[in-house]
This record gives structure tokens, C-alpha cells and sequence, in this order.
């Protein structure tokens, strides 16, 4: 499943990063790696952006980005 | 003096307090200017220490050196090309594994780096313990405790900086991340094939180089092209090879298996060096955030904080305005009583105290409003309401952060402009500005008043109302055709961190606010003082004005009149006929003035103009308005006053029943506002823009594209509505 797909208070472990160059790769660099624990915050009073938590800091991406990104293990709660 | 001025740059990500360490390095010594060619802030300090001339640059905050954004372009460059002695590396110690990852690309700089461990002391108050000997020694690189808000491990850090930059040794090779046995088989391969073309003469590491041309770096890859026109070829289609190789080793683009090893490389450290508590304490920053970005308070509270930024801006702000206004006054009547008569003081008093006076007005209002937007920004707040607000602005195609700039245009466009740059995308930068502007500022206002005042009587609230419904409506058709036409391409990522709120220090603030202060003055003072002697030539010249009338003869007959008849007069009649001259004397000036003004240039140009305006149903006297209100909006109703020759006060009937003479109609009125709406900005702002995009082009489509329109749409409505009336 993808990360926009993910409910406020789940987390789940990053499958893959898709999306374009640019954002593939600033993903990657602000620690978007395969493997690593994400996990969904809250979203944004209109539904868009999301907030995560992701290597143990608070992070924002929009919902049509966090569609780029595939996750496995999603569970309730971190 | 032990010589040589000794350069130390400032690295770190965004939010790890870099800022703060750099302000207390360098206190109030600080030079704001902008990179050249682009519009991303450069500071730059001075001091002395040790012994040593110290020059501080403070580098965009960036989370890598992968030059995709202006200031990571900007930051890398600088390292490269300008070679300061030391780099110092601002890590956020509560983040260590994110901002390792630029330190990693730091190292593989030939650079000699600094780490300076910022709040480590919030970091242990969240659990994380970090060996920073360790850290140290793994890496070979000094590291540093600091604590940038108490002023905490300041002076070590530069001690050991200025160490550092003395010191003969070279760089360590211990320190760089090791990849994988086959890239570090490709790196060598294409390193070495540097080196073979190159020799002795390459300016950078050529490691670095090999790694950056696997990693598909476009900026690299043209210097190298510079640098090694013939065998450039070669190296190109080596790296390919090698690209290649990778591509179907590791089943992904290098750039990304790079990334990871990289991470990698990073965990690693982490493993030796840190140590986190697995019992989460209390976070407060997110329990700050359930009120501030809940799901039903966010938006109201957001609502409130920014009403409240636009009180103290406008409200607050009125009364040191008022205070530099009667201060202009005061010295402007003082030179007016001192000075004899003659062109000269004419332009000293109405156009250089005028028209510097008339921008100086602002400097409470651009004070006020950057202080509150330090302040949201110092404390993590700003990240905050674009994270609100971004679900709107994108519709738009803006950011969330837009929001602010958009807002306070509608009290003046000048602070909103300079907000803008808080934006980080220049794309978005631009399209905020140029959408700016139809957010009706204050100045407009007497216009709309006076205009809907005299032939909207009983709907005046409602028309103005509506106008400035269509500047918002304006704005967003603006930004959605720019979004996909101009300035289309590749959205940079939202990608946006939402930093632990921090109690913002005051000193930060005040830093903050007297830059914008001072930027304000510098430049907008040049271009507004030019500005405004031009107009002031234009409507003072020719002096020499063969007027239809004699006017001074025929005041000089009035005076002569009276006396003949004030001789024989006492008490009450006197009292009358005194007034009764004063005002017969002020109808003639008036008429006079009105007449110089037709006769003037600026006269002449309205005359000429007022063809382009003719079918808007305005005639060259609001012509001449228009133009004059290009100095400041608020000038239109004054000029009007002195064409129409009546007192120029809004809530003047005099102006009203002028007007309602003058042939305009209620639809020419209606187009005459929308003409103001969205027509060409004042002075003051076009100087913000041009400032701001740091582009003439942007600055001239600014005004072609906001004047077009404008015409277009006055055009329109003075068309459809006499349709709709006849």
C-alpha cells in the first residue's frame, strides 16, 4: 500500500521511493530510505499536506507525494 | 596580527540553529547582501579573535549538496570555488543521522570541516546521548559542543577553528565513506582517468569529481567540460560505462544507490556513537502542535495570529507613522518658512521631502511586520501555517507560505513583496509577487471611497467590497495561468520540515527586523528618490506658464478691492469680508494650479495619454491622476483635487460635486476603480520587486502584465456596463 493510503496514528516500513528525479532524491536525502519506520502524525485540517515522523524528526509532504511512496507493515500505533 | 584575514563557513541543515550560532559569533557586525545573480541572503561577518581577522559567511541552510536548489548551489560553489579555511558543520544533535548526511558530502569536499554539536543539551533532554569523541576520532574530524541560544561552547568553536585553519594537515582520508567494492571500483576507474587527462592541474579532489560524475551532477559535469575540452568526451563515455554497470548491478539509478550507501555509512556511526533512550519522553513540541495544527483549532488560531500580525503592522504601526508624517510636516514647513523662494526648494520641499517622506512613512509598518515574521519563523510556527494553509495556496499553484505575502498586500504591498522571501522556491517567489499586487493595498482605499463615495452613494461599501472580491478573484486566475504557462515546470517538493517549536531570542528577532530595516531604507530610498523628482519635474515644468488668465493680476485687483472697501469697514463685516476674500483668492490659486497643472509635462503627457484612456470613459484628468498615483496610490485623489481645483480632502463634497460635473458616469467611475485595482503598483513597490526578483525583466512584465490587464478589464466593464445601461 502507499503512504496516502496510511491513517493518522499508523506506521509502517518504506518498500520504495518512487516518484521524479527531484523528489525521489530529496526524499532519499532527508532519510526516505528502504527499510526505515515511517509514521503518520496527523493530516493537515483539509486533508493535505501530512505530517510524519521519520528518523525521529517531524517532516510534511503532500498527499499526491506520499503516493510515490510504498510501505509494508503498516500497523496502529509506533 | 598574524597575518592573513582567515575565512570560516557556516554549513548546516535548516533549523539546526545555524543562524544563532551565527549571530553570536558576530553580534551586530553583520553584512546582509545577496549572492550575486540570485536571491538568496548572504551574510557575512567580521571580527577579531585571537589575534586573527575572522570573516564569517553564513551558507544557505541546505540538507545536502546535491545542487538541485539555489542554495545548495549556492552553499557547494562557494565551498569550491572560494575555498574558506574552514567549514563549520552545524548539526542539530537531535537529529544526528539526517545531518550526517551532509556532513558525509562535506567531507568529501576537499574541505578542512568543523562539526559543532548544536543542543545537545534538548537532545538529551529527549533521550539521545552522543560520544562525541567518538565521533570525532571515527571521522577525524574536531568536534565541538554548542548550545547557540545560551551562547554555550561559542568560543571554543572558533578557537578550534582558527586551530583548525593553521594547522598544516591535510585532509584526512580516513574520514570518507567508504562504498561499496564496486562503485569504489568505478570511482577509481574514472578518478584515475581524471587524473590521467588532467594531471597536476585539476582545481578539485578528484575523488569527489569521480563520485559526482557517477552521481550524473550536472553543474560538475560542465566544469569538467571547461576544464577538459579535449578528452572530455572520454571521460563521459566512461562514466556511462560505469553508470551502466551500476544501473544493472544494483537494479536502480546511481545516484540513489549512492544515497543509500551513504545512509549507510551513516547508521554505521550511529551505531558506535549514539545511544538513545527507547522510552519516549514527553514531547512538548507535539503537544503544541495538537492545538496548533488540530484538525478544528488550527484554522482559527492560524486566523487570529495573522490578524493579529495585521493589527500591529497597520493599526500599531499608525502611530509612529503618524508621528514620521508630522515629523516630514514639520521639517518640510521649517524649510518651506527658512529657504527663500525658487526652483530649488521647490524641489527639495515637493520632491525630495515629499517623496522620501512619503516612503519613510512605511518603516514602522516594514518593523512591525518583520519582527512578527521572525518571530513565526524563530519559532517554528511559519512551518506551521504552510502546512495549514498549503491545501489553498496549491490550488493556486503557491505554497503554503505564500499565504503570508498575499495577506499583508492588502495593507501594503511593499512589506508584502519583501515577505515573499521567505519562500524558498524562486519559482514561487515570483509568482507570489507577481500575484501581489492585485491584493488592493491601503493606499487605494481613498480612491475606492472617494469614487464609490460620489456615484455609488448608497452601495459604496458594497462596490468597494466588490472590488477588492475581484483583485482576490484576479489573483488566483493570475497565479493558476502563470502556474501553467510561465513559470510551469517541475514543482519543487513540499518536502517540508516541521522543527520543534523554540522560544525565539530576542536578539535574533531585532537582528532580523534591522536588516529588513535597513534594506528598505538602502534601496528603496535611491530608486523613490529618483522616482519622485521625476514626477515632481514633470508637474513643475515649464515654470514659465503663458497661463489663459492673469491670475496674479486678477488676485492683485481682489486685494485691491478690498482694502478700497475694508477701509471704511470694522468689526463683524471686516471679519466676513476678510473671509470672503481669503476664499475668492483660493479659487483663483486653485484655478491657476489646476491650469499650471494641465500646462506642465505631466500635463502634456496626460493630454497624450488620454487617448489609451478614453475608453476606459476616463478623461485626461483622471489620466493625470492615474499617472501621478504611480509615486504613491494615494496621490490620485490629491491630484484629482488639484485638476478639478476644489479641496482635495475625501470626504470633500466639493470633490464629489466636481465629479459628478466633470461628465464621469457611475460605469467610468466603476472603471477608473478597477483601473487603480489592478494598474501598474506605486513606486515603492515596483522598487520591492525589483529588489526581491532581483530581475529587471520580472520588475518591467511586472508592470506591463498588472497595466495590460488592467486596461483590459477597465475596457470590459466600461464597455459591458454601457450595454447593460443604454
Amino acid at each position: 500500500m502507499f503512504l496516502s493510503d496510511m491513517r493518522e496514528g499508523q506506521s509502517g516500513v518504506i518498500e520504495r521511493v518512487g516518484g521524479n528525479g527531484l523528489l525521489r532524491r530529496r526524499l532519499l536525502e532527508m532519510g526516505f530510505l528502504r527499510g526505515t519506520e515511517i509514521y503518520v502524525e496527523k493530516y493537515a485540517p483539509l486533508k493535505d499536506p501530512l505530517e510524519l515522523i521519520v528518523k525521529g524528526y517531524h517532516v510534511s509532504l503532500r498527499v499526491e507525494e506520499a503516493a510515490q511512496i510504498s510501505v509494508v507493515n503498516v500497523k496502529q500505533g509506533r | 596580527m598574524h597575518g592573513r584575514t582567515l575565512t570560516i563557513a557556516l554549513t548546516g541543515n535548516p533549523n539546526s540553529g545555524k543562524t544563532t550560532v551565527f549571530n553570536h559569533i558576530t553580534g551586530t557586525r553583520q553584512k546582509v547582501g545577496n549572492w550575486s545573480g540570485v536571491t538568496v541572503e548572504k551574510k557575512e561577518g567580521f571580527l577579531q579573535r585571537h589575534g586573527h581577522d575572522l570573516k564569517i559567511i553564513d551558507l544557505p541552510g541546505t540538507y545536502s549538496l546535491t545542487p538541485f536548489s539555489i542554495e545548495e548551489i549556492v552553499a557547494r560553489n562557494y565551498i569550491l570555488e572560494e575555498r574558506p579555511d574552514v567549514v563549520i558543520d552545524i548539526i542539530d544533535a537531535s537529529n544526528l543521522e539526517r545531518s550526517l548526511y551532509l556532513a558525509t558530502q562535506l567531507m568529501e569536499l576537499d574541505c578542512k570541516v568543523l562539526f559543532a554539536l548544536n543542543m545537545a543539551d534538548l537532545a538529551r533532554a529527549r533521550g539521545i546521548n552522543i560520544d562525541a569523541d567518538k565521533l570525532s576520532r571515527l571521522l577525524d574530524v574536531p568536534v565541538v559542543f554548542t548550545v547557540g541560544n545560551k551562547n554555550q561552547g561559542i568560543d571554543e568553536l572558533l578557537e578550534k577553528s582558527i586551530e583548525l585553519a593553521r594547522s598544516d594537515s591535510g585532509v584526512s582520508r580516513r574520514r570518507r565513506v567508504r562504498y561499496t567494492h564496486d562503485i569504489e571500483q568505478s570511482i577509481a576507474l574514472i578518478r584515475g582517468l581524471l587524473e590521467e587527462k588532467t594531471g597536476k592541474n585539476f582545481p578539485y579532489n578528484t575523488r569527489w569529481a569521480a563520485i559526482k560524475l557517477i552521481e550524473n551532477d550536472k553543474i560538475v559535469r560542465e566544469r569538467i567540460k571547461e576544464i577538459l575540452p579535449d578528452g572530455f568526451k572520454e571521460v563521459l563515455y566512461e562514466v556511462q560505462v560505469q553508470r551502466d554497470r551500476i544501473t544493472d548491478l544494483y537494479d536502480d539509478d546511481p545516484e540513489i544507490v549512492m544515497t543509500d550507501e551513504r545512509y549507510g555509512f551513516i547508521a554505521g556511526i550511529i551505531k558506535e556513537v549514539m545511544t538513545a533512550s527507547t522510552r519516549q519522553r514527553v514531547d512538548i513540541s507535539r503537544n503544541i502542535d495538537l492545538v496548533l495544527t488540530n484538525r478544528f483549532l488550527g484554522f482559527p488560531i492560524f486566523m487570529i495570529f495573522i490578524w493579529a500580525m495585521f493589527q500591529l503592522t497597520f493599526s500599531l504601526g499608525a502611530y509612529p507613522m503618524d508621528w514620521l508624517e508630522s515629523g516630514v510636516n514639520i521639517m518640510s514647513s521649517y524649510m518651506d518658512n527658512m529657504l527663500p523662494e525658487s526652483v530649488l526648494k521647490d524641489l527639495l520641499l515637493n520632491g525630495v521631502v515629499a517623496g522620501v517622506g512619503s516612503v519613510i512613512v512605511f518603516l514602522p509598518n516594514i518593523l512591525i511586520l518583520f519582527f512578527c515574521i521572525a518571530l513565526f519563523e524563530d519559532t517554528g510556527y511559519m512551518a506551521r501555517a504552510a502546512f495549514l494553509m498549503d491545501k489553498i495556496m496549491h490550488l493556486i499553484g503557491l505554497h503554503g507560505k505564500s499565504f503570508i505575502p498575499m495577506l499583508m498586500g492588502f495593507g501594503c504591498n511593499v512589506p508584502a513583496v519583501m515577505a515573499s522571501r521567505t519562500l524558498e522556491s524562486r519559482k514561487d517567489r515570483i509568482l507570489t509577487i507577481l500575484i501581489t499586487p492585485f491584493m488592493s493595498c491601503s493606499a487605494k482605499l481613498p480612491v475606492y471611497v472617494v469614487l464609490a463615495g460620489t456615484f455609488f452613494a448608497g452601495s459604496a461599501g458594497t462596490v468597494i467590497f466588490c472590488i477588492y472580491i475581484a483583485g482576490v478573484v484576479f489573483a488566483i486566475i493570475t497565479g493558476r495561468l502563470f502556474r501553467s504557462t510561465l513559470l510551469k515546470g517541475e514543482d519543487a517538493p513540499f518536502v517540508m520540515e516541521l522543527p520543534p517549536y523554540r522560544v525565539p531570542m530576542l536578539k535574533s528577532l531585532l537582528i532580523h527586523m534591522w536588516d529588513r530595516a535597513k534594506m528598505f531604507l538602502k534601496k528603496m530610498g535611491g530608486i523613490i528618490l529618483a522616482g519622485s523628482v521625476i514626477v515632481w519635474a514633470l508637474s513643475a515644468f515649464p515654470a514659465d506658464v503663458h497661463y489663459s488668465t492673469d491670475y496674479s493680476g486678477e488676485s492683485e485687483g481682489l486685494k485691491a478691492a478690498f482694502d478700497a472697501r475694508a477701509a471704511n469697514m470694522t468689526g463683524a463685516d471686516l471679519a466676513r469680508q476678510v473671509q470672503e476674500r481669503n476664499t475668492a483668492l483660493r479659487e483663483i490659486e486653485k484655478a491657476r494650479q489646476a491650469e499650471q497643472m494641465e500646462r506642465s509635462y505631466m500635463g502634456k503627457i496626460g493630454n497624450v495619454i488620454a487617448p489609451i484612456f478614453a475608453p476606459l470613459g476616463i478623461d485626461w484628468r483622471g489620466s493625470v491622476a492615474l499617472l501621478t498615483g504611480f509615486v504613491a496610490k494615494e496621490i490620485v485623489v490629491s491630484t484629482m483635487g488639484v485638476l478639478y481645483a476644489v479641496d482635495s480632502d475625501e470626504e470633500s463634497e466639493a470633490l464629489r460635486e466636481a465629479l459628478l460635473a466633470s461628465g464621469m458616469t457611475r460605469i467610468s467611475a466603476l472603471s477608473m476603480m478597477v483601473f487603480v485595482l489592478l494598474s501598474l503598483p506605486c513606486l515603492a513597490t515596483v522598487a520591492a520587486i525589483k529588489r526581491e526578483t532581483g530581475s529587471s525583466g520580472w520588475t518591467v512584465f511586472s508592470i506591463l502584465y498588472s497595466t495590460s490587464m488592467a486596461w483590459i478589464v477597465a475596457f470590459s466593464v466600461y464597455s459591458l456596463g454601457r450595454l447593460v445601461m443604454t
